[in-house]
């Protein structure tokens, strides 16, 4: 019951969150939208034991890159509303053609459980503390967890690299 | 009457609302002695007497400003952006009374068979929550500076965005060392697994570091202890890291546009986490409610709650020594600070005291 209607009232949000984030003219709104969305995800999580996974989509989605997001939004000033000229006049039929075809095939695939991953029983909650996610992490998959550590730092480095060092300013470096 | 609390407190609606409401009434009524608390020790380190006319030794002071504030009319400024404006201090307010909810404020009480845990919720996450909800709380002062519409409330929010990012990550870093040292707590010199919670890492603090000094965690992780509390005073936006409402630059940063009970909302959630950060910061590095006379007849119960209160007070007063102290850092000193000095630090103590942990379990690389 309780469940029930964390599902509505949270579905609702994300729901309401996702078409703000389109549909908004200012982009401030269309990022608070954003977190919204990624806020509500959130609490799906919880309410399917993922403990963890909860945790650190607040963390990382809806804490740390939307607010950077805002921090780029405002700091080169692109939070002023935007025109709705239309310039491709086929767009916005073929968008709704295409948002049925979308939800045409969520219904249809997501019957079957090679999409969805795994047989779900309602009786036996799938376990996503935090001692199982490390547990896994951490015996059996170390490697390809540590190489996608490296990824991001050699990702970040470069981002860095990137910023610091143009062409130009390569002679006197 | 006792099967009645009996009753009360095994229903797990009823308990959790109660708690919620004492877990409120708490924050409140902490956020109005603080105030006068700050007001009062900053006026004796400043050579003054501060507020002392409303009530005894002026401690009703801020009710009487509280209640000011709500009777002021609420201005709002033309080119405010109206729904976020409005927004804005109520997303304040929510981030702060819900980390408090994980925080344990004294031993389990029993009454009758009920264990009633003076916790909000035990959650085995516990410390990723308040992490959480700390990112989710910066998002009141960017929204409420770029509302505002005008040049210093947008100021203001551009830094908050940086500084409480940066902030943040040491913040985190600095407390991955309790969990690595939970662990160590919880499995012996064994393998095993760890700890978020916060009622079991309070518990793996009984026993002592050496002969008669506590098994607070602080005696084993001091860098991590000074590393967090610096983070959590610029989360926060304390002095010497309030450049978010330097009022010297830039007027009163992201609420110069708020007045009345607006302003009031701000002002209370500004104090309440600082309360929380301190409650924090005692929960995991100083042992939390844990101290001596927990055993005593008839006021055993309270005898935690004591020693809890008496730590983050001190704690609370250490803060605002800081900021009688020390003047406002200049924004370029702020990030070389968070990025170049607490980062760097946290990450070779998060290194040579998970190889120091490693070493106990597994034994020396050689042997």
């Amino acid at each position: 019951m309780v469940e029930l209607v964390l599902f509505v009232v949270f579905a609702a949000a994300a729901l309401f969150g996702a078409v703000t984030m389109v549909w908004a003219r200012n982009p401030v709104y269309s990022a608070m939208g954003l977190m919204l969305s990624m806020f509500s995800v959130a609490v799906f999580y919880v309410s399917n034991g993922a403990h963890f996974i909860a945790a650190v989509q607040v963390i990382i989605y809806a804490g740390a890159v939307m607010t950077l997001f805002l921090f780029v939004i405002m700091l080169i000033g692109v939070d002023k509303a935007e025109t709705r000229t239309e310039n491709l006049p086929l767009q916005r039929p073929a968008a709704l053609g295409l948002i049925a075809l979308f939800g045409a095939g969520v219904v249809v695939a997501g019957r079957s459980a090679w999409v969805t991953g795994r047989t779900v029983s309602p009786g036996s909650p799938i376990d996503g503390s935090i001692e199982e996610v490390g547990g896994e992490l951490f015996n059996n998959w170390l490697l390809p967890f540590e190489i996608t550590a490296l990824l991001l730092i050699i990702a970040a480095a470069g981002a860095i690299a990137l910023a610091f060092f143009r062409d130009d300013e390569e002679g006197d470096a | 009457m006792t099967s009645l609390l009996e009753t009360l407190f095994t229903t797990p609606l009823w308990s959790g609302l109660i708690k919620a409401i004492a877990v409120f009434s708490l924050l409140m009524l902490t956020a109005l002695v603080l105030v006068w608390f700050e007001r009062r020790v900053v006026a004796f380190m400043q050579n003054r007497i501060g507020p002392n006319r409303a009530g005894p030794f002026g401690i009703l002071q801020t009710l009487a400003d509280g209640l000011k504030l709500m009777f002021k009319e609420g201005i709002r400024p033309r080119k405010v952006e109206v729904g976020m404006y409005l927004a804005a201090p109520i997303a304040a307010m929510i981030p702060a009374f819900l980390i408090f909810m994980v925080v344990p404020i004294g031993a389990p009480i029993h009454i009758g068979d009920a264990t009633v845990t003076l916790q909000g919720a035990d959650l085995n996450v516990g410390l990723l929550v308040v992490l959480a909800k700390s990112s989710l709380a910066v998002y009141s002062i960017v929204l409420a500076g770029w509302a505002s519409g005008s040049k210093y409330p947008l100021l203001g929010g551009v830094r908050a965005t940086a500084q409480m990012i940066s902030y943040e990550a040491a913040m985190g870093l600095a407390l991955v060392p309790v969990v690595v040292l939970a662990s160590a707590q919880l499995a012996g010199g064994d393998v095993g697994l760890g700890t978020m919670s916060f009622a079991t890492i309070v518990e793996l603090q009984q026993g002592s570091f050496r002969g008669p000094i506590p098994g607070w965690f602080v005696f084993w992780l001091l860098p991590s202890f000074v590393i967090f509390f610096t983070a959590a005073v610029a989360e926060t936006n304390r002095a010497p890291f309030d450049l978010v409402e330097a009022e010297s630059e830039i007027v009163g940063g992201y609420h110069t546009e708020y007045s009345g009970f607006r302003f009031a909302m701000f002002f209370l959630a500004e104090y309440i986490n600082m309360f929380n950060v301190c409650a924090i910061a005692v929960t995991l590095f100083l042992g939390g409610w844990l101290g001596p006379g927990a055993d005593l007849p008839y006021v055993g119960w309270a005898v935690p709650i004591f020693w809890f209160l008496v730590k983050t007070y001190a704690l609370l007063f250490l803060l605002v020594w800081i900021r009688a102290t020390l003047p406002r850092f200049r924004y370029d000193q702020l990030m070389s600070l968070g990025w170049k000095r607490l980062i760097p630090i946290s990450l070779v103590w998060l290194v040579l005291f998970a190889l120091v942990r490693a070493w106990q379990s597994f034994g020396a690389p050689w042997s």
